[in-house]
């Protein structure tokens, strides 16, 4: 089947929320959704939006194996649920995303004359009444975590030992975050109502709002808590992939609007029949791996003519080819699944940050970026890659330590050329690529045109 | 798809038996299809139920706009219309390719820009006129009283005490009531006409800062205030973003590379500079050229946005930058100059800079010397007699020994004998850069330092090599700056660093970690890096410089510690190196024509252009709480110029010099000093030299406090002075608008009072009789003002966009029509102006207007002050003479009565004298002839005939046409004329584009390219990335300074005395020892002392993630993705000693005032330091402050005016005036503030 699908590099993400803004303006903002952002950009480390959604302990979201190794529903059974239907407890709270607000402005302008200077308060958009702000959906932006919430961070509970909230530590960086449009979508198998469905043709994943009644057992199910709840309809409402935008050959709102230029579209084939085995994989440190395996080579001729027979035209086999998704994550594999332990085969892949070394590396007077240095200086970035590994490998290391080390290789090798030197061959081979591969990467990462990014 | 098989209990599936039947037995249910191994549900085409997600996103229309925010962003938008209301915004992406091998500028944007729409129909829109009710009320009256006069009832009002103070104090306090346009007009009219008539054209001014963001709408109240003979108010000084350093060194307000250029560099240093927050859609060019192998670092005191893209994070405390950079040259100096010669450093820095320049040296009584004034051609007997001899520079010529005088300098720039050689060809002269080896001996010149911790001056002995030339004892300014910064050589005198780890030396990198806390292992291998890749790729290292270094009142200091890294390493003038500075620098890119209408030259020149820091200094009386004297900041190797006088005495004597703007100018309305010249039967000029001589006559500057010299009428659009930029907020408040305030601070000690300006007993309050404000929503502005007007936002007219950050001319365009009652810029101010002519015709008729007018940059003025000598003729130094040692006397013709007429149509001054940019003449003639049948010609009055200017469009049309950047035939016009003066080919680089003119539809569709032009230093010839001074290294084009090369050396009197003739460490300003503010540090439990309990902490403004200055905080977007209101950021290190923990209420008190706000605790913030970003208007949930019992205040109620007096220079070289190219800053980083817990309870 074919899927569109996203990556986005985390390397070039600036924080700048633009996606957020252009997202919401389009999409939700209305009564009733005032609080929901389909985009939303979070602040590593920090809680995330909703609060603390990645602790499933508590959340009970996405999959898991049940003792014969099949695939169960965390937050129980598809039977549960419905015996469960009418008191659903794994449901953030509005306090966990936060209380919208407004400002009471037009007391600037038709204040009568009084002692003081007119100001507009915060007004809640819940209650209406006058309130003091307390959270927001994006609270904890270029904090870098704080000591306050460290007991709080799901992310900080396996790897508390490596991240200190110290000036001389400081990292961050900005994790934006949309619908995963999962192959394996626990959301669809939570609704009782069957009103969630991927469609057929690009497995965008959509809420049917005439079937939907409001159960919310889809906001419980997902894990990355991208469905949300509209108070005024009482349907659930989610990231659409801006389908009616795709329709048209345009990419998504996030993506045209993402001014770091770190937004990539692109369609991938893949086998559905696979799809359930890969979720299944016991280890939890291969299913970055198998979600891989799940994945078509487009450019086999076998798989082109299974595509064609099963009814896929051929500018879709075309835009497969030509996917900069399949490219990122099967070509150069340097992009990563958010969160693969969730088992729902998410399919907004992320490609991890660089951030600047430490200065006991620099103090030494050394060059990071020196080849011979190139690998030693990866151990010593700021952000510790066993946090990385937390959000893209289910805690193992390997994978993003390799997507980090070609990243920098890349740049070492690129540094030659800029400079007008003579390039090292030995710095692609160093990580497994060819110069021309590397090249390849490079364009496709740095150039990045409007038409090789979707 | 496959039918499900039987399955194993081995085979993965889902959970049990039960739950399969029921997912399986929805297959009977839905239309859609269960998946084969019941996971998931898919459906295929139909899908009645997304209808609503289609319907959203339909629509009518995609207008293209932008926004005319004070950025540099000039992005082009998408702007999205349903049903005839606008929906939404989204990024244009069709900007011209910048090539197959570069990302491109697509999309350009932020979060700000995309959540604009949110105004449009927003309850903070402002929607109809509005007067505070109390003065709409009165004024009715009085009109009642006076025969329906609007001029004798506004009179009625503000010369009445009682009745004016009615209305000033309850400014800001609410009360303001709808009016009429037709009324709201009328007020702002008559206040117009009556001040024009009893206090002068000059008691008038207007303020709209950054044209390039809007040009129309900046022209707009512009060219009214300027044909009124009012004073525009400066914008790029006065915000602190002006880097001094740039007239300084370049002779160049500011030019610096697109953001494409970028890419080009090898070496980017981010310096005070966040480049994510504040150049948001340019921020992808660093991220992307690190893919390239480009070094990134980052040197910030916080783990700012931009820190995260670096490979080295280098927290230089905050102010302390030019120690690093110092430190860094001192590497460069040794190991590329000095250990070895590098031959591209070398060849560079021989053509490009003053370094091979003579200076003599003067002998102290110690035997000691000091650097004095360069050697001129007025120095030498073979020369003394040349035109202009005393502004060209000499050099050694290494081949023969012998001094030169080279091409190029200021002399040759002006008179008929430099015709053709102001250029900087050396011919077969090889400057020599240093006496080292052919000196005839070897002397100690005392060089200054301030690098204790108080700032407090010093020096230290340190030796150059010398010869005599004709009797002067002179030594190169090479040898000078390896002496300053500490690079000694075999045998000199005098005290030298004894390695790079001497920490008591400046300016040896472990000498700068002291100061800076980067350690000197770091700065060494930066500074090496920098140069090494400046080496390697032949100039392409780059700083990016922020308002993080460039905001502190020592910043042109820090900024000539920069440039001197990229100027010694061949960066500047080379694509992908030299600086980049990007402080509010935003280019009008069409700025001859633009000049042209804003300042009305087609009808009258000169236009009243006045340095807004100055004025506002003395006129909020901001000059009656100093502490300190003007020589506080002297150098010891000064000749104590400066002593003995206040800052307010040095703003006068700069005015009456003819140095810096002055207006209001006289304590006479200038209207009657025409008149009264007349009636003396003398011209103007005589009459006001000899009426300043016999004392009956004095600059209003040196009596601001007398009521005849207030500012009385102050206009305001596209501004947040009283949310924004109005450093000082609490003295606005107090003295110019007589409301409220919070201001805490003393008055000025007796001892310490001006000499030469007039102190008189009691501060005024309410100087301001009208404060008129035109704006879309509530602003801090608009909360104080009289009249407020509603405009019409950016996307409901038509403008002009341009930036440095990219290369391009976009348009604004309506997406609706204004709605309500609000109307363009350009409308309003024609409102205005009819309503105003149909007053002044009776009352002010036709008159003579007399303008003083500073010694101005870019003309023969700049020879008017040979060496950069004091001479102050009131102190009977020399005599008056207008235009040389004071200020040129213009008489100008005011036909009141036809200002709107003159507004509407281009005039005929364009025809006869052209237009002038930088030097350039461009005869306009072609062009005005163009218009006429463009734009449609005028019939019937003063302007029969004549372009038309009635539009918005027309004015877009005769910006883009009397432009070179924007007109082909005119750049190649300017070029040609360059070339005739310097004698350098030129006109090939426009030549490609002759032909094109880009009309105003053109800019309507995607943005569009611009023309090589003499109005910029660079070029984009060929499709190349614009990079500043290029033309001037590859085409030997001088730079406007006085050796025509860029300068490390300044040899003003007053640069000597603040000891700053070089690059130079000064440490922040002292606030302790200037104000007694407590020390940084200092923890006060507030008991028995005046002051109030808590920390004191350094207090830094920097640029806000969530708004445009106060531009889109107030955005329920921007507040609903931070924290929805005032904050002040902190670290946890100082939040936990006074107990304040992560959103408390606290408040910052200092002696300028309170602000109340919630704390941001956060351990990337730098222990002792607290961040307030800038501009959160006092409007948003701002609640009353414990410590003053009123509403707590914005960032800049603690923050107030201090005045560099270097800044003040003018009448020498590129140390000249011209608007927004030099003048004092209105700095604000180096105050400190009170941080306490307060009460969690708050009130409103």
């Amino acid at each position: 089947m074919a899927q569109m699908a996203m990556v986005m590099n985390l390397d070039k993400c600036i924080g700048c929320h633009t996606c957020s803004v252009t997202c919401k303006q389009a999409w939700t903002n209305r009564s009733g959704t005032e609080y929901i952002w389909f985009n939303n950009v979070e602040t590593r480390p920090g809680l995330g939006y909703p609060r603390t959604y990645e602790d499933q302990d508590k959340w009970q979201g996405g999959w898991e194996l049940n003792k014969r190794g099949r695939m169960k529903l965390k937050a129980g059974g598809r039977f549960r649920k419905l015996m469960t239907i009418f008191s659903n407890p794994k449901l953030p709270s509005i306090g966990e995303y936060y209380e919208p607000w407004t400002y009471d402005y037009a007391t600037l302008t038709d204040a009568p004359a009084q002692e003081h200077t007119p100001v507009a308060r915060p007004k809640s958009l819940i209650s209406g009444k006058n309130m003091k702000i307390e959270w927001s959906a994006n609270w904890d932006d270029d904090l870098g975590g704080s000591t306050a919430n460290t007991h709080r961070d799901p992310m900080l509970k396996k790897i508390a030992d490596k991240v200190k909230f110290e000036f001389e530590q400081t990292f961050m960086f900005y994790l934006p975050r949309i619908c995963e449009h999962c192959l394996n979508p626990s959301c669809a198998a939570s609704c009782p109502s069957g009103a969630i469905y991927k469609r057929e043709e690009d497995g965008i994943v959509l809420v049917d709002q005439d079937a939907c009644r409001g159960w919310r057992m889809c906001v419980s199910g997902c894990p990355y808590k991208k469905i949300y709840f509209n108070h005024r309809t009482g349907k659930a409402e989610k990231c659409t992939f801006c389908f009616p935008r795709i329709e048209v050959g345009l990419p998504t709102v996030c993506s045209e609007t993402c001014v770091g230029r770190l937004r990539y579209i692109g369609l991938m084939l893949y086998d559905a029949d696979k799809v359930l085995a890969a979720a299944s994989t016991t280890d939890e440190h291969g299913l970055y791996e198998a979600q891989r395996d799940v994945f078509l080579d487009p450019f086999d001729p076998e798989v082109i003519r299974e595509a064609e027979k099963a009814g896929i035209a051929r500018d879709w086999i075309d835009a497969a080819q030509r996917s900069p998704i399949y490219a990122l994550i099967n070509t150069f594999k340097v992009a990563l699944p958010l969160h693969p332990e969730y088992r729902t085969m998410p399919m907004v892949w992320y490609i991890p940050p660089l951030s600047p070394v430490v200065e006991v590396v620099a103090d030494t007077g050394e060059d990071a970026e020196d080849k011979g240095n190139l690998f030693a200086a990866i151990d010593a970035l700021r952000i510790p890659i066993e946090y990385l590994a937390e959000l893209f490998t289910a805690g193992d290391v390997v994978p993003v330590d390799a997507v980090l080390k070609k990243l920098a290789a890349m740049r070492s090798y690129m540094r030659d050329i800029n400079m007008g030197r003579e390039p090292d061959g030995s710095i692609p081979a160093s990580v497994g690529m060819t110069e021309e591969e590397m090249y390849d990467m490079y364009r496709l990462l740095a150039i990045a045109k409007y038409e090789e990014r979707y | 798809m496959t039918p499900p098989s039987k399955k194993s209990i081995l085979d993965p599936g889902m959970d049990g038996a039960l739950s399969d039947a029921l997912v399986r037995s929805r297959r009977f249910f839905t239309k859609g299809t269960v998946s084969a191994d019941l996971r998931t549900l898919t459906k295929k085409g139909g899908r009645g139920a997304d209808d609503f997600y289609r319907d959203r996103w339909s629509h009518d229309k995609v207008v293209r706009s932008t926004h005319g925010v004070n950025c540099t962003g000039s992005c082009s938008w998408k702007v999205y219309v349903k049903d005839g209301i606008i929906t939404w915004e989204t990024q244009q992406t069709d900007y011209p390719s910048v090539g197959p091998d570069s990302p491109e500028y697509e999309p350009r944007g932020c979060p700000r820009g995309a959540a604009f729409s949110w105004y449009t129909y927003s309850p903070t829109r402002v929607r109809y006129p509005y007067v505070r009710g109390v003065l709409l009320q009165m004024f009715r009256e009085a009109k009642a009283q006076h025969d329906g006069d609007p001029v004798r009832a506004w009179a009625h009002i503000v010369e009445n005490p009682q009745r004016a103070k009615a209305y000033k104090s309850a400014r800001g306090k609410g009360g303001l009531v709808r009016a009429t346009w037709e009324e709201a007009s009328e007020i702002v009219a008559a206040a117009h006409v009556h001040t024009i008539k009893k206090y002068g054209p000059d008691r008038v001014a207007g303020f709209s800062p950054i044209p390039a963001m809007s040009m129309v709408s900046h022209a707009s109240g512009a060219r009214f205030v300027n044909l009124i003979g009012g004073s525009m108010l400066s914008f790029y000084d006065w915000y602190a973003d002006l880097p001094v350093a740039s007239p300084q060194v370049f002779g160049d307000q500011t030019d610096v590379p697109e953001s494409g250029d970028w890419w080009n560099a090898g070496y980017l240093i981010m310096w005070g500079s966040n480049l994510p927050v504040t150049r948001t859609p340019d921020a992808h060019w660093m991220t992307e050229a690190r893919y390239r192998g480009q070094k990134v670092i980052a040197v910030a005191p916080d783990y700012a946005d931009n820190v995260k893209f670096a490979d080295e994070w280098l927290p230089a405390k905050p102010g302390t930058d030019a120690a690093l950079a110092m430190a860094m040259g001192h590497v460069v100096l040794k190991e590329f100059f000095v250990d070895r010669t590098t031959p591209y450093f070398t060849e560079y820095v021989k053509s490009y800079t003053d370094l091979p320049h003579l200076v003599r040296l003067e002998e102290g009584a110690d035997g000691a010397y000091t650097a004095g004034k360069f050697l001129t051609a007025a120095d030498l007997a073979g020369h003394a007699g040349d035109e202009n001899a005393a502004f060209k520079t000499v050099l050694i010529d290494a081949n023969t020994g012998n001094p030169v005088v080279p091409n190029g300098s200021l002399g040759h720039r002006y008179g008929e004998a430099g015709v053709g050689s102001w250029n900087l060809e050396l011919g077969s002269v090889d400057p020599t850069l240093s006496l080292m080896g052919t000196a005839e001996d070897r002397v100690t010149v005392r060089m200054p330092r301030f690098d204790t911790a108080d700032g407090a001056a010093a020096d230290l002995p340190r030796g150059v090599p010398v010869r005599r030339v004709e009797g002067h004892l002179v030594t190169t300014v090479f040898d000078l700056l390896l002496a300053q910064y500490g690079v000694g050589r075999e045998g000199l005198p005098g005290q030298w660093p004894t390695g790079y780890d001497d920490a008591t030396a400046p300016y040896t990198p472990a000498w700068q970690e002291t100061i800076t806390g980067v350690s000197a292992d770091a700065a060494t291998r930066i500074g090496r890096e920098f140069a090494q890749n400046a080496e390697e790729s032949r100039g392409r290292s780059m700083i990016v410089m922020g308002a993080g270094t460039n905001h502190w009142f020592h910043s042109d200091t820090i900024y000539r510690a920069f440039l001197t890294l990229t100027n010694l390493t061949g960066c500047q003038g080379v694509n992908g190196g030299g600086w980049a500075h990007y402080v509010g620098q935003e280019k009008v890119r069409p700025i001859t024509g633009y000049t042209q209408i804003a300042n009305a030259l087609d009808w009258n020149r000169p236009p009243r252009n006045m340095i807004q820091t100055a004025f506002w200094y003395l006129h909020t009386n901001q000059f009656r709480y100093d502490q300190f004297g003007a020589d506080t900041l002297s150098a010891t190797t000064g000749k104590g110029q400066l002593a003995g006088k206040s800052t307010a005495d040095i703003i006068a004597q700069s005015a009456r010099m003819g140095w810096m703007p002055s207006y209001p100018t006289f304590d006479r309305n200038p209207l009657d000093l025409s008149d009264d010249a007349a009636a003396a039967g003398k011209p103007v000029g005589e009459y006001v030299v000899e009426q300043l001589k016999s004392g009956d006559l004095e600059f209003a500057g040196e009596d601001p406090d007398a009521p005849g010299n207030y500012p009385r009428v102050l206009s305001i659009w596209r501004a947040n002075l009283l949310g924004s930029s109005g450093k000082g907020n609490e003295y606005f408040l107090k003295h110019l608008l007589g409301t409220d305030s919070s201001v805490r601070a003393t008055e000025t000690p007796e001892d310490q009072r001006p000499l030469d300006v007039r102190w008189r007993d009691e501060a005024p309050e309410g100087k301001l009789d009208l404060l008129m404000t035109i704006d879309f929503r509530q602003t801090s502005t608009t909360i104080f003002s009289d009249v407020v007007l509603p405009a019409a936002t950016w996307y409901e007219k038509h403008d002009l966009n341009t930036t440095d950050m990219h290369p391009f001319v976009h348009s604004f365009n309506p997406a609706i029509a204004p709605p309500w009652q609000t109307r363009t810029d350009w409308d309003a101010w024609q409102t205005i102006a009819e309503k105003f002519s149909e007053l002044a015709a009776s009352h002010l008729g036709v008159r003579k207007d007399v303008v003083a007018v500073a010694l101005t940059h870019d003309t023969p003025d700049a020879m008017a002050n040979p060496h950069g000598v004091v001479r102050d003729w009131k102190k009977g130094e020399c005599e008056p003479i207008p235009g040389v040692t004071m200020p040129k006397l213009v008489e100008v013709e005011r036909d009141y009565g036809a200002v709107a007429e003159k507004m509407n149509a281009l005039g005929p001054l364009v025809d006869t004298l052209g237009a002038t940019t930088k030097g350039v003449t461009f005869e306009l003639g072609a062009q005005v002839e163009y218009l006429r049948r463009k734009n449609g010609a005028v019939r019937g009055g003063v302007a029969d005939g004549r372009p038309s200017l009635k539009r918005d469009v027309n004015v877009c049309e005769a910006i883009l046409a009397l432009s070179g950047t924007t007109n082909g035939a005119l750049a190649t016009q300017g070029f040609k004329t360059l070339e005739k003066r310097t004698g350098v080919k030129l006109a090939d680089l426009a030549a490609e584009h002759e032909g094109k003119q880009i009309a105003f539809a053109d800019t309507q569709g995607p943005p569009v390219p611009v023309i090589t032009s003499p109005e910029w230093s660079g070029s984009e010839t060929g499709g190349r990335r614009y990079s500043p001074f290029t033309i001037n290294v590859e085409r030997k084009k001088p730079w406007h300074t006085l050796t025509g090369r860029m300068h490390f050396y300044l040899d003003h009197d007053w640069m000597t005395e603040l000891g700053e003739g070089l690059p130079v460490y000064r440490p922040p300003l002292n606030m302790a020892a200037l104000f007694a503010e407590p020390a940084l540090g200092n923890i006060s439990d507030g008991a028995g002392g005046t002051e109030v309990e808590g920390l004191t902490v350094r207090y830094l403004t920097p640029h806000n993630k969530w708004s445009i200055h106060s531009e889109y905080q107030d955005n329920l977007f921007m507040l609903s993705l931070s924290r929805g209101g005032q904050n002040i950021w902190m670290s946890d290190r100082d939040a936990a000693k006074v107990g304040i923990v992560d959103n408390d209420w606290i408040e910052a008190v200092n002696r300028n005032g309170v602000v109340v706000a919630r704390a941001i605790v956060s351990h990337r913030m730098p222990e002792g330091t607290v961040y307030m970003y800038h501009a959160q208007d006092r409007l948003i949930d701002v609640p009353i402050a414990e410590t003053s019992g009123k509403r707590g205040g914005i960032h800049n109620s603690l923050t107030r005016l201090l005045v560099k007096p270097s800044h003040l220079i003018g009448g020498y070289a590129q140390l000249a005036f011209a608007f927004n190219y030099l003048g004092p800053t209105g700095n604000q980083r180096d105050e400190v503030t009170i941080i306490r817990k307060r009460s969690q309870d708050v009130t409103y």
